[in-house]
């Protein structure tokens, strides 16, 4: 697969380490007093979707960003190729 | 003064096979710039002093004595002989102080020249870069024989400078020698 | 002997000639030949035997989709078995054997089979051998394996060496027939960027094997100047020999390119082949078409083949394969090789099951008759023909073409999960759903004449590459309308091959749906119609064209089975490239290497990384000498081991402390400027990941260490913290592993041995227990020092710039020559650190809890870090957890071995009774007995307590104490020292 990294442009995905569902962003806030549960969902439960799919690869033999890419697992189609630090910030993640 | 004496990462000879040359480079200081959070601005203003224009992404900035090249995201490896610039680490925090952070990388990596009329085609076998796109200054993180390595375009249009993990030089130097003869 | 069936013309050299052996016996042919065509020319007909039967079989083609002409190529270690005699190139001294045979090519004792065909039918194993289970592996499978199968491998290693390469391109085009050469042509002038390949050794695919021009110029003449014309043109990138083996995502295709198969042996440093993975921005597929059989009674004997091929032996290699010649069509395009042959000088009779087949006033035509059986026992020597009034006719011929019409080559369009759809003017599956970026043209595509070729080829270039501008002209080519008329087996055919490289007949196909097998893919596996090298290329359509009939529905109902790469065998010398051997993966060399070397230390593989395990001395026998006498050195004195593999992450910013007290579950945002702290890495799920040590250079600048086998994970575990979950923590990381040489000085005498080289005062009260901070050494090289120890001695580790690693080695051991220094290896390492009780790789080792090390009360609850929340859950807390203990044998004498779990001293022994399990052990010489860490359920309760410690599998079984795991210094005044 090809991997249109925002900085760098078309990669080979071989470059690439993938680590799943981009939901790994999301950490639950650990002072929730719901932790303990939303930790569990956050660590064990993932979707497997037969689809479109946001997942996290990191461009380890590259600039070593990781990317948020959306990925149709069905046809290997990729839409759309974010920096996970970005998408990270969007989402609210900032101190 | 120490009177320690430095080693070269492999020691190699140079060799020329078919048309292309292989030659280790042992005198090039390294340290890595990263810019800290709120720094770009300092960050680039120091890199522009020292190099005459901050390497963009994909680029390197071929100059003398100190060069450099993007590594990722507000990081870049400046370079520069190691004869006369060794602390190359501390003369750049010095004059980056809080805005970048900088870390010494000399004994980190070998660095190879491979120049030669084929040195394109022995690349398309050593590695996954678009060689015969690449213009002078361009540079590739990628992998050969395994080994995450930078490969720079020089100035010449048959010369590369590959910068390979150190302790590796032995295997990556193997690499060349053996897709050198390949496409001799 | 003389090349009998040698004619005139064709696009060989005659005056290169080429000196090969078949079976032993010596033959000559033409620069240009393939060894079947050469074979054929010297009138060898005769090539292999089939599969399952026996059967005697010649080539059926004259291309890659050959299933019946494999044989073995070279001999030796080179010796390279199933190879298609149809598309290996002729080189002089080339040697072949026929294979599959027991006895000679022409006598097969195992022959046998086809006798008894009538039990060897489809699902034959299945059947027959369920039953005594155990006799399956003992006595069947040996006898099928040697009865059935193909050629045979050589058993030593291959001496050829394969390259892997990348290529980048805007057009890539997959065939150099008339299309590709055409496409070809279109995308050069527009001044894209272009490959061209081919599997042929020769560009323009059918052009040279046909008559007829293109323009003013014969279509081979045609072929060759436009190749010149490419070769010519700096941006195009003509790859013959090379075969397309797939389509993978995102334009991205595996090619494999012999480059050397066509010579004796490779030249020295040469690869035999390359498999390229190449990127491209389009494609266009211009792999042709495959003409298919007719099945019919014996059909599989030497000397029929398709009509094609027949014509290709003719035009392109000047072989008649006979002089009297049928041709068994039912289309036109089979009566273009009756006038080609004819021309020849062929006698040629065309049989053609259509009333109206068009009439000739050269040779005869029967038409509406049919080949109802055949004769010969090695091969061809007549055919029986049922006529239109419904009476037989023998006809005496060597060689028998048949074509029931042309099938597009679709394979390449369907790896990315596309399916053909069904043509019905053709009667053929043409391409539907595409690979992105994939445009097919000419006969893949359906068009089957020239000029369609032409002007696909030119169009779809065109289309690639978006360019403007008026069409080109294009040459005068040869455009005759397909006409066919489905005609897929002679009726009453039994014993007529679809597939004749797994020997499967009409008879299997029916048999197989009668029983039930009716999807397309369970007739695959049930019959093995369309597996091996061939996947089934001339045999599919066929056996479908059957099962549609048999359902009563229609061939595009049926479906067809999947296709997927490779599209021809590929080696697996060209998929390893160059890492076998020594060359399997890059080692990494310490700073030490050399020096370690001379000591004449003994390494051991650690990752990639080569350690030195340990350094025997003069008149030591056993590993276990030298690394007794390096622990019991370093103990009493002082001993250096080079650690410089442990991974290093320089960690600087603002929040650098910060980001350190996420990642550890202990807490570093305290830790004063110039101390060092061990920190414990959990995962998000509580299990520890990894530990190591932090040391605070600076207010704003930590030098983490990981253990060497986690140095790339922690890293990227590291790089996601910082950039997906706290994303504006001012951090910066850099590995800096190599940049340092680092070695461990450890011992009573350590401080001694470094005074003479640390340039500063690192007396107890300057340098405490775990100080660090920038030194120099040696007159003023910069340095780093940390007052760490794994071995629980006093101890340092001094990093220099990784270039004066090397001196600086030999700088401590002149140093410490006055204390004996003795250079330690990893086992020396090792036994030292479980006789302090240190984990390592063993203990934590992916199910292990900070409560199970025995560090529970390190996870800080006052702040957040990775794995804090779920390391608390109840189900890791509970009272009879796992907890590290220390294992020493009842009987001094007794081995505790690594593995072995320990049982209740009394009571049953097995896995509902299990305590726990020892994960390191070694032999202390300090204590004189063995000594072993331990998982113990509420271990730290149960210290002096007597346990059993056994390994069923080995016959271990033993009395042992739980102990402390501290087994030397508990206290730790040694590292205070």
């Amino acid at each position: 697969m090809i991997i249109d990294h925002p900085l760098l442009g078309p990669r080979d995905s071989a470059e690439f380490t993938y680590m799943g569902d981009a939901r790994l962003i999301d950490r639950p806030n650990p002072n929730d007093t719901d932790a303990a549960a939303t930790f569990f969902d956050y660590a064990y439960l993932r979707d497997n979707p037969a689809g479109w799919h946001r997942e996290l690869w990191f461009h380890e033999a590259g600039d070593r960003s990781w990317l948020v890419v959306t990925r149709n697992t069905l046809t290997h189609e990729i839409s759309k190729v974010e920096l996970a630090r970005d998408v990270a910030r969007a989402q609210g993640r900032s101190k | 003064m120490h009177d320690l004496t430095p080693t070269p990462a492999l020691g190699a000879a140079t060799q020329t096979i078919g048309t292309v040359t292989i030659a280790e480079n042992t005198g090039v200081a390294l340290a890595s710039v990263a810019a800290r959070n709120g720094g770009t601005e300092a960050c680039a203003k120091v890199l522009k002093d020292v190099l005459g224009a901050v390497p963009d992404v994909g680029r390197t900035v071929l100059h003398d004595p100190e060069a450099g090249f993007w590594m990722g995201p507000d990081q870049w490896m400046i370079g520069a002989p190691m004869n006369t610039h060794e602390d190359i680490a501390d003369q750049l925090k010095a004059k980056l102080g809080n805005a970048a952070s900088v870390t010494e990388q000399s004994g980190a990596w070998v660095v190879f020249d491979v120049i030669g009329e084929r040195m394109p085609d022995m690349c398309e076998i050593l590695c996954n870069i678009p060689i015969r796109k690449m213009v002078a200054g361009d540079v590739r993180r990628t992998m050969i024989h395994q080994l995450g390595c930078f490969v720079i375009r020089r100035a010449a249009d048959d010369h590369i400078r590959i910068l390979g993990p150190r302790a590796s030089a032995q295997s990556l130097h193997h690499a060349l020698i053996t897709a050198a003869t390949s496409v001799a | 002997m003389t090349q009998k069936n040698r004619i005139e013309g064709g696009q060989i050299d005659r005056d290169a000639n080429l000196k090969f052996t078949f079976d032993g016996q010596t033959y000559h042919g033409h620069a240009g030949d393939t060894l079947a065509s050469a074979l054929l020319a010297n009138g060898v007909r005769l090539m292999g035997r089939s599969f399952k039967y026996h059967r005697p079989r010649g080539p059926l083609t004259a291309g890659s989709e050959e299933p019946n002409a494999l044989v073995q190529l070279r001999s030796g270690a080179r010796q390279e078995p199933n190879t298609r005699a149809t598309t290996a190139e002729l080189f002089d001294g080339l040697t072949a054997t026929s294979q599959n045979r027991l006895g000679s090519l022409s006598f097969d004792l195992l022959a046998i089979n086809d006798r008894v065909s009538n039990f060897l039918t489809a699902g034959f194993y299945y059947k027959t051998f369920m039953w005594p289970k155990a006799f399956w592996e003992k006595v069947y499978e040996p006898i099928i394996r040697r009865a059935a199968g193909l050629g045979s491998l050589s058993f030593q290693d291959d001496p050829d060496a394969y390259d892997k390469g990348f290529l980048h391109c805007d057009l890539l085009i997959i065939g150099a027939g008339p299309a590709g050469l055409m496409a070809a042509l279109t995308a050069a002038r527009s001044g894209a960027d272009v490959i061209l390949a081919d599997e042929d050794f020769r560009m323009g695919g059918r052009l040279n094997s046909e008559t007829f021009g293109i323009g003013d110029d014969a279509g081979a003449d045609w072929a060759a100047q436009t190749v010149a014309e490419l070769t010519a043109m700096p941006n195009v990138r003509l790859m013959a020999r090379t075969t397309i083996i797939g389509a993978f995502d995102h334009g991205t295709y595996g090619a494999v390119e012999r480059v050397s198969d066509h010579i004796a042996t490779p030249m020295d440093g040469k690869p035999r082949q390359i498999l390229w993975r190449i990127y491209t921005q389009k494609t266009v597929l211009a792999a042709g078409a495959i003409e298919r059989p007719i099945a019919f009674n014996n059909n599989d004997r030497p000397g029929i083949m398709t009509a094609s091929a027949l014509r290709s032996y003719a035009n392109r290699f000047g072989v008649a394969v006979g002089h009297r010649t049928g041709i068994f069509t039912n289309n036109d395009d089979g009566h273009r090789t009756a006038a080609d042959l004819y021309a020849k000088g062929v006698k040629v009779t065309v049989i053609d099951p259509r009333p109206d087949a068009p009439r000739s006033m050269d040779y005869e035509v029967l038409a509406g008759a049919q080949v109802t059986d055949t004769m010969g026992r090695l091969g061809l020597t007549f055919v029986q023909v049922r006529l239109s009034d419904g009476t037989d006719r023998t006809i005496e011929c060597k060689a028998l073409g048949v074509s029931g019409g042309w099938n597009p080559n679709v394979h390449m369009t369907c790896h990315q999960q596309g399916r053909p759809a069904w043509n019905d003017a053709l009667a053929a599956f043409v391409p539907d759903a595409l690979p992105v970026g994939m445009i097919v043209a000419g006969a893949a595509k359906g068009d089957l004449s020239t000029a369609g070729a032409l002007v696909g080829g030119a169009t779809a270039a065109r289309a690639a590459l978006d360019l403007k501008g008026r069409m080109p002209k294009l040459p005068q080519a040869e455009d005759a309308p397909v006409t066919v008329t489905p005609f897929w087996y002679v009726e009453g055919a039994s014993r007529a091959w679809l597939d004749q490289q797994n020997d499967v007949t009409v008879k299997d196909v029916k048999l197989s749906h009668q029983e039930g097998f009716k999807s397309v893919e369970h007739l695959k596996r049930y019959t093995t119609l369309g597996m091996a090298t061939d996947q089934g290329k001339t045999a599919n359509m066929g056996g479908l064209a059957i099962m549609a009939e048999l359902a009563g529905k229609t061939i595009p109902e049926v479906g067809t089975t999947m296709f997927r790469p490779p599209y021809t065998p590929v080696a697996i010398g060209a998929l390893g490239g160059r890492h076998r051997g020594q060359d399997f993966h890059p080692k990494r060399l310490t700073p030490t290497h050399a020096w370690a070397e001379e000591q004449g230390a003994v390494f051991v593989e650690v990752g990639n990384w080569m350690r030195a395990q340990w350094f025997p001395h003069a008149g030591e026998t056993t590993w276990r000498e030298s690394v007794d006498r390096e622990v019991l050195a370093t103990r009493g004195s002082v001993g250096v081991c080079d650690v410089t593999t442990l991974g290093k992450v320089d960690v600087q910013g603002a929040d650098a402390a910060a980001f350190l007290n996420m990642i550890y579950c202990n807490g570093f945002a305290k830790l004063p400027v110039g101390k060092v702290r061990y920190g414990l890495m959990l995962r998000e799920d509580g299990i520890a990941m990894d530990d190591g040590t932090a040391a605070r250079m600076a207010e704003d600048h930590f030098v983490v260490t990981t253990t060497t086998a986690n140095a790339l994970p922690v890293y990227r575990h590291m790089e996601f913290v910082s950039q997906c979950l706290v994303p504006d923590m001012d951090v910066q990381l850099i590995s800096t592993t190599e940049a340092w040489a680092q070695y461990a000085v450890a011992g009573p005498n350590a401080r001694r041995v470094l005074e003479k080289i640390v340039d500063q005062d690192i007396s107890n009260d300057a340098f405490p227990f775990m100080a660090c901070g920038d030194v120099t050494v040696c007159g003023g090289l910069r340095a780093r020092l940390f007052r760490i120890s794994f071995s629980g001695e006093l101890a340092y580790e001094l990093a220099v710039p990784t270039a004066y690693g090397d001196a600086l080695i030999r700088r401590i051991m002149e140093a410490g020559a006055e204390f004996d220094i003795t250079p330690y290896g990893t086992e020396a390492l090792g036994v030292m650190r479980m006789e302090k009780g240190h984990a390592a790789g063993n203990e934590l080792n992916g199910t292990t809890t900070a409560a199970n090390l025995g560090m529970g009360r390190m996870v800080s609850t006052k702040k957040d870090s990775i794995g804090a929340v779920l390391s608390r859950r109840e189900g890791l807390n509970q009272s009879d957890d796992l907890r590290a203990v220390g294992i020493k044998p009842v009987d001094p004498a007794d081995k505790v071995p690594a593995g072995a779990h320990l049982m209740a001293a009394e009571g049953p022994v097995d896995a509902a009774h299990d305590q726990g399990y020892v994960t390191s052990a070694c032999y202390s010489p300090n204590l004189g007995h063995h000594i072993a860490l331990a998982y113990l359920k509420d271990g730290s309760n149960r210290i002096g307590e007597t346990m059993r410690l056994v390994s069923p599998l080995t016959g271990v079984d033993v009395a042992v104490e739980i102990c402390s795991a501290h087994f030397i210094d508990p206290e730790g005044e040694r590292l205070r020292a």
